[in-house]
């Protein structure tokens, strides 16, 4: 579990290309020439990431020594002065570069990533104008196994940073490289289809890919081709951390809160009615802390309560953690809560035929492809209750595709009857806010009253793991609530284990209530957001979402009139037999390989 | 009754697989028939270094030395030599002048060899533990343990100048004290037993011929380290190595020389083995290390260095077979001893296997300082069927060749490494005017390309370039602007690799456009092949005034491109002819002229 202790560092003095810095004690030369105005270039590197060294274009040299170290992996020494740039050096870079573009196809026009790949970036920086060695491209088969990534190992330049994403900061390894020397590719253990491997489609891969060799799978185009049918009635719904992030495909800081020209935007591509999925949260939140006061407080079901709203942790946790899965919140995803309500209760408020009715969500997300089709429960109202799931980055495409200006869109309104939410709502895009969420809403179920302030604030933050604990007032006594929240996936082991290891040894529980989500930060920075997510970036978004939270005139889910509609007028109360009907799932025990 | 006769066969790897465990059983077999079985002992021991003339068989106390001995021979051995005293002469050595060797005094390949390392190899039975001991052996561990410290045994290394013999030189008493300096609760010790250079088998040999040698080493290091556990990585094509180390280590933990309280001095320690696929990188330590802890075998960067965070995390000490074999003889002789052997900065003695275009291939174990010229002509006996000598190559892949010039260059680390060549851990392959250089490098090249791990892109991809231009330079295809395309590459991969692996790949390319760029030139621009290797470049034709028209060679030809009438000149179909010269070998009248 992660720490909040605070070692103190010593500072070291260096100097870059003579220039004079004093960093932190263990900072790699590549950071701290940052620290000095310099950047030297790495396509393996990533913030996220332990650096390890694969690429060999970060190469510096220490003055007075004629031998080159990579930057990225090299900490600094006291004293030492680092030469970033030099003839020799951008010889070698140059060379490394050309390296790799000959085995790399030149069909940029064609790439998914034409215009946010780095190695073009790069190319572009050494003005690169052909390679000067025989070209050896692989033609090596693409895997689309799953609705939700593709993988084309051709494009691949075996940077690592996929493999590494996948095993250390998922824990899932689904991704492995495969055989060696210039035959080395990316593909699952065993050369399975990624369908057939662990993967559990959060996409941080693809987010995390600095070419094009593994992308969401885009359907921009079937999204359109509903759009050009005048049959269709389309209706489309937007994710928390949408909004935070969409501006930044269109010059905005990250974190801008960009809610009311996304609606516009969804508009103006042609979309009958634009809901939000932040009033599906609140409905969420309204099932599962009612789920929760009945296992916590009347003793009904299996404590902890572990969230399951991320559908990448719903399939991690089916492969890995199937032996918990009594202690699954039952209660659907947001985005599938939503897709039930436009099918049922919008279709019969507005009488639409639901089969005219095609049913779109904008995620951050490239597992809510996969969500979408995950079971028969996913079709509660007869068809598919989210025919075609968007990421933030395949939206951002279509409004470009569509010629908006979304700088100069006005701010509009969701449309009613699905579009009002709380805070509560909003807050869940960010690591914690799921908790936070059904916390304000539990503690008024039990207590009967409001939490006299709103922000759980130990539930925030980008510890991997937060533990704390809420107590709540019953009848001049105080019960407490302990809860754990862990983002991105290698933090959850730690979590589960304890709860295991307790219950094994038939001790107290160490958590009552478990959030989890796939992705470090939450869904802020999922898999299909837009790129470049790092911590910094992260906090930002969060930041975004916390802002539109404390500017929500209502802040707790239970008070969304536009739930307590559809409770009076359709699904009567939580957990009801309809509410079970629509917005509730069963879990199955997964392999981790199929073959 | 007392022994009149030690009977000494060879049961290293080489001899094995010319059936001298077949020499052994008959011998024993014979002795019991002429019931002189309890007057001779008859020991499989390990190499004699002689590999050229194997299987070796040498009798005590005479010390006959018989040579290329067949299982038949065995009968003869027995009922003339040991049965009557009368050496076989027939299986004599013979030397240059035709006079029968009367013992290894007598013969050149001997002559000039120091053996330390080997010291037991040909004379024990490495199955064994008593005859171990009878020479010496653990006498320097027991020595250790009850006389000296950790400090005086790491004081004795740095006396001796004992350098790492796996290849760098890294001096054996510095990796110690670095490794015992870290504060930890557990530090390694590791033997690389990883050989994996084209033709070298001097680590397979010292550890097939004298495995306690290694054991007794690494429980001397583990004592000045403080490490209390060992790991011998060692390939799994070395199935008599491996048997003959875990017969050792279990003689040894069955006599308290490993374990938990060795000869009752409370020290401990024990050793694993663990398998190496065959992996050339992972002879690399840092990707040793990877394998052992079962993860894919890839280098990772240095710093950190294994003595500070290696095996888990843990101080770790890497030394190779050669280094440790050393170490219980600098104990007991002292290390003014050892550093009286060798040259200023190079102590002690260097074990090669000398291959190739050479009369007496086989281990030889010289002091350093020892040059080329005496190994190569009095210890190797010269080039093979008289031919002129061209180059060596030492270092293997990582290596250099090296020209007729350097034959006087004393051998050691400096002056290898000074010429563009390296120590390597010591094969050395001779070649002759036969040989083509270019094809050599191409060799050399497909084995580290092949051997790549495929991490870094310097190495994954301008390793398979570089084979490109060197392939085309055989075919006769490459222009001039290659070379400088070559030595681009090289310039970058020396430069940016991650491990040395690919940082020496190019170092056969470089040594020999250094030093045969005629060779280099002669494919390109006249597009010949010197030595007649390249087969792009060699024309067959038949002279027509020598042919008599016998047909030989076109029944030998498999194109049955050779035509004509019989008793009438032949001609070849140059559009059909593969260039296999089964013509040229065949004809008997020198009438396939080769161009």
């Amino acid at each position: 579990m992660s720490t909040n202790v605070m070692k103190e560092t010593k500072t070291v003095n260096i100097k870059v290309n003579g220039k004079s810095v004093a960093v932190p004690e263990g900072t790699s030369i590549l950071k701290a020439a940052r620290l000095a105005d310099t950047k030297i270039p790495s396509l393996c590197t990533h913030p996220d990431l332990k650096s390890w060294g694969a690429c060999g274009i970060c190469v510096v040299r220490v003055e007075g020594s004629p031998k080159m170290v990579r930057s990225c992996t090299t900490n600094v020494v006291e004293g030492q002065n680092y030469i970033t740039h030099d003839p020799d050096i951008v010889e070698t870079r140059r060379t490394v570069l050309e390296l790799i573009m000959s085995n790399h196809p030149n069909d940029c026009l064609n790439c998914p990533r034409n215009g946010s790949c780095e190695l073009q970036a790069l190319c572009a920086e050494f003005g690169m104008r052909g390679v000067p060695f025989e070209m050896g491209i692989r033609d090596l088969p693409i895997d689309d196994s799953t609705p939700s990534v593709i993988l084309n190992p051709t494009k691949c330049i075996g940077c690592g940073r996929c493999a590494l994403v996948c095993q250390q900061m998922q824990d899932v390894w689904a991704l492995e490289f495969l055989n060696r020397g210039d035959q080395t590719r990316i593909a699952p253990a065993g050369d399975v289809k990624l369908a057939e491997s662990p993967c559990i489609k959060c996409g941080q891969c693809s987010a995390h890919c600095p070419v094009g060799a593994i992308t969401e799978v885009d359907e921009t185009r079937k999204v359109w081709n509903f759009l050009r049918d005048p049959e269709k009635h389309m209706v489309v719904q937007i994710a928390p951390a949408v909004r935070v992030a969409l501006g930044e495909e269109f010059g905005y800081e990250p974190g801008t809160v960009v809610t009311g020209k996304v609606y516009a935007a969804l508009r103006r591509l042609g979309f009958d009615r634009v809901f939000d999925t932040n009033l599906s949260a609140d409905l969420t939140i309204m099932e599962e802390a009612s789920e929760f006061v009945e296992r916590f407080a009347h003793g009904h079901g299996e404590l902890p309560l572990v969230t399951s709203c991320c559908p990448s942790w719903v399939d991690y946790m089916e492969k890995y953690y199937s032996d918990m899965i009594p202690n699954f919140s039952t209660a659907k995803s947001p985005m599938m809560m939503m897709g039930s309500m436009i099918k049922t209760y919008y279709a019969q408020k507005s009488n639409i035929d639901k089969k005219n009715i095609v049913s779109v969500a904008i995620m951050p997300c490239t597992a809510k492809k996969y969500e979408i089709q995950r079971s028969e429960d996913m079709k509660s109202s007869g068809y598919l209750d989210v025919d075609v799931s968007l990421t933030t980055r395949e939206l951002a495409r279509m409004i470009k595709q569509a010629g908006i200006c979304f700088k100069d869109l006005p701010d509009e309104e969701a449309d009613s009857p699905l579009g009002t939410y709380t805070g509560a709502g909003t807050i869940f895009g960010a690591t914690g806010g799921v908790m936070e969420a059904a916390l304000r809403t539990a503690y008024n179920m039990v207590s009967g009253q409001n939490l006299g302030k709103v922000e759980i604030e130990s539930a925030r933050g980008m510890d991997g793991v937060k533990v704390a604990s809420v107590k709540i007032p019953v009848g001049g006594k105080e019960i407490e609530v302990k809860f754990a929240v862990a983002h991105g996936m290698a933090n959850v082991r730690d979590v589960m284990n304890q709860v295991k290891q307790a219950k094994a040894e038939g001790k107290e529980l160490p958590f009552h209530f478990i959030e989890v989500m796939a992705c470090r930060g939450g869904c802020v920075a999922g898999g299909g957001q837009p790129y470049g997510s790092t911590d910094e970036v992260r906090q930002k978004r969060i930041a975004g979402i916390y802002k539109d939270d404390n500017r929500s005139a209502i802040r707790c889910s239970h008070e969304n009139p536009a739930v307590q509609n559809i409770y009076k007028e359709f699904l009567g109360k939580p957990l009801s037999e309809k509410s079970h009907e629509l917005l509730h799932t069963h879990y199955f025990v997964r392999p981790l390989y199929v073959k | 009754m007392a022994l009149n006769n030690y009977c000494l066969v060879c049961g290293g790897t080489g001899c094995e697989s010319s059936k001298s465990d077949d020499i052994y059983k008959k011998l024993k077999e014979h002795a019991e028939k002429a019931g002189i079985s309890n007057q001779v002992q008859i020991v499989k021991t390990g190499c004699f270094g002689f590999c050229e003339k194997g299987p070796i068989v040498k009798i005590l106390p005479d010390e006959s030395f018989y040579v290329e001995v067949k299982p038949s021979d065995a009968e003869k051995i027995v009922s003339e030599h040991l049965v009557k005293g009368r050496p076989v002469k027939e299986l004599l050595y013979k030397t240059a002048d035709d006079i029968a060797a009367k013992s290894e005094a007598d013969i050149k390949f001997y002559q000039k060899q120091v053996r330390i390392v080997l010291r037991n190899c040909g004379i024990i039975d490495p199955e064994n533990v008593q005859e171990y001991i009878a020479r010496d052996g653990y006498a320097a561990l027991e020595k250790v343990l009850f006389e000296m410290t950790p400090e005086k045994v790491i004081d004795e290394l740095k006396k001796s100048g004992l350098r790492g013999r796996g290849g760098a030189g890294f001096p054996t008493w510095l990796k110690w004290t670095n490794t015992r300096a870290t504060p930890a609760d557990q530090r390694y010790v590791i033997c690389n037993a990883d050989e994996g250079d084209p033709g070298a088998y001097m680590d397979r040999s010292t550890l097939e011929g004298d495995p306690h040698s290694v054991l007794e080493a690494m429980t001397i290091a583990g004592f000045a380290m403080g490490a209390t556990k060992g790991f011998i990585y060692i390939r799994a094509e070395y199935p008599l190595a491996i048997h003959r180390l875990e017969v050792a280590m279990k003689q040894s933990r069955e006599m308290g020389l490993l374990g938990k309280n060795i000869l009752g001095s409370g020290v401990e320690f024990d050793i694993e083995i663990r398998l190496g696929a065959g992996a050339f990188v992972c002879g690399e330590e840092t990707a040793l290390m990877q394998s052992i802890e079962g993860k894919r075998g890839m280098p990772v960067p240095k710093p950190p260095f294994p003595s500070v965070s290696g095996l888990w995390g843990k101080p770790t000490s890497i030394n190779n077979v050669e280094t440790f074999a050393n170490v219980p003889v600098i104990i007991l002789k002292g290390g003014d001893w050892f550093a009286s052997i060798g040259t200023a900065t190079s102590k002690g003695t260097k074990v090669f296997a000398l291959t190739g275009a050479i009369n007496n291939s086989g281990l030889v174990e010289v002091p350093m300082g020892t040059t080329l010229r005496e190994i190569v002509y009095d210890i190797g006996g010269g080039i093979k069927g008289g031919k002129a000598f061209k180059a060596v190559q030492s270092g293997g892949p990582s290596g250099g060749v090296l020209s007729t010039e350097f034959l006087d260059t004393p051998i050691d680390y400096e002056s290898l490494t000074k010429l563009g060549s390296m120590m390597g851990s010591g094969g050395l392959i001779v070649m002759s005017e036969d040989d083509c250089i270019v094809d050599v490098v191409r060799f050399y090249l497909e084995f580290s390309v092949e051997e790549s791990c495929g991490k870094c892109a310097p190495c994954r991809i301008g390793g398979r370039k570089l084979l490109n231009l060197v392939e085309k330079v055989t075919k006769g295809t490459a222009t001039l602007a290659d070379i400088d395309t070559m030595k681009q590459i090289s310039f970058a991969m020396q430069r940016a690799s991650l491990c040395m692996l690919g940082g020496t790949t190019p170092n056969p390319v470089l040594s020999t456009l250094k030093y045969f760029e005629k060779e280099y030139m002669a494919h390109i621009i006249d597009k010949k092949c010197p030595a007649g290797k390249c087969k792009d470049l060699v024309t067959y034709s038949i002279d027509k005034e020598k042919c008599i028209g016998c047909t030989v060679c076109a029944r030998k030809c498999p194109q049955g491109c050779i035509t004509g009438e019989r008793k009438q000149p032949h001609e070849i179909d140059q559009s059909k002819c593969i260039k296999c010269g089964a013509c040229f070998d065949a004809c008997k009248f020198g009438a396939v002229l080769v161009s």
